[in-house]
């Protein structure tokens, strides 16, 4: 049953990243972005993530795709299909993912092969957050210190000079 | 569920945003390709996380970091798109070449 379900929302998955990588008009790739991550928290969701599956739903939906957005429109992108938006290197570039999903998925099924994964439920938000305020208190703090220097940084780069 | 489902499902959303990244030409898209290849990570952390099962919830917590991790990146990375968009009128990664060295004139 949750192999079912993994395996519909992967699918989805992977062809709204197509959809995102090769669309022609930017503002089709954010929204099919949106698709692509709802698919994914999907994902997590079958695996008995919950946590993260709602964590990835806000932030990523909430917040990252709405900031891209918002700099597509200010950056006056413009809606209607743009040919020049994939540049003529393009081919090379396909080359170079093909080869190398070739070696990773390779590698992957190489180690990894016969194993198999039975999703215990244990991602629910008591557990993790119980997790990360008992064994991983540390990373959380440096964490936090990281965000307030990237929104610092956010900040003074965004910030108009004063002499013009 | 075969482990190998997740992994692959992960190396092929991971080799889709290098695609991206290396192919497109709109900073901004460069970025939502960056987005890809950190999700398929996080697909890894998460799966390899149901597969050790360490009774800690390492992959899942190390899942969340690194979304912590993408939301400040997005951030910053939007505002070196603005000022770049506000210096050049343009957000083209080809043609933001304010750095390229030139051999005749590096004396």
């Amino acid at each position: 049953m949750t192999t079912a379900l993994f395996a519909v929302a992967g699918a989805v998955a992977v062809a709204a990243a197509v959809m995102v990588v090769t669309s022609r008009r930017i503002v089709h790739a954010a929204l099919w972005l949106v698709v692509t991550l709802g698919a994914v928290a999907g994902c997590f969701g079958a695996l008995q993530a919950e946590f993260v599956a709602l964590v990835q739903i806000l932030v990523y939906v909430g917040a990252i795709v709405v900031l891209v957005l918002f700099a597509l429109m200010l950056t006056k992108a413009p809606t209607n299909p743009l040919p020049t938006l994939t540049t003529g290197r393009s081919p090379f570039a396909a080359a170079i993912a093909v080869v190398l999903a070739l070696l990773l998925g390779a590698g992957v099924v190489f180690a990894f092969g016969n194993q198999k994964i039975e999703p215990v439920p244990a991602g629910s938000a008591n557990a993790i957050g119980t997790s990360i305020f008992q064994t991983w208190v540390l990373p959380f703090e440096i964490l936090s210190v990281l965000l307030l220097a990237a929104l610092i940084g956010a900040i003074a780069l965004s910030q108009r000079k004063k002499e013009d | 569920m075969p482990l190998v489902l997740p992994l692959l499902l992960a190396v092929v959303l991971f080799c889709l945003g290098v695609y991206g990244v290396l192919s497109r030409r709109n900073a901004i898209t460069i970025l939502m390709s960056l987005e890809l290849m950190l999700n398929a990570v996080n697909l890894n952390l998460v799966a390899f996380d149901a597969w050790h099962l360490d009774g800690l919830a390492t992959g899942q917590t190390l899942a969340v970091f690194v979304i912590t991790v993408a939301a400040a990146e997005i951030g910053l990375g939007l505002a070196i798109v603005l000022l770049l968009f506000r210096g050049h009128g343009h957000v083209d990664a080809d043609a933001a070449r304010d750095l390229v060295e030139h051999e005749e004139s590096a004396t």
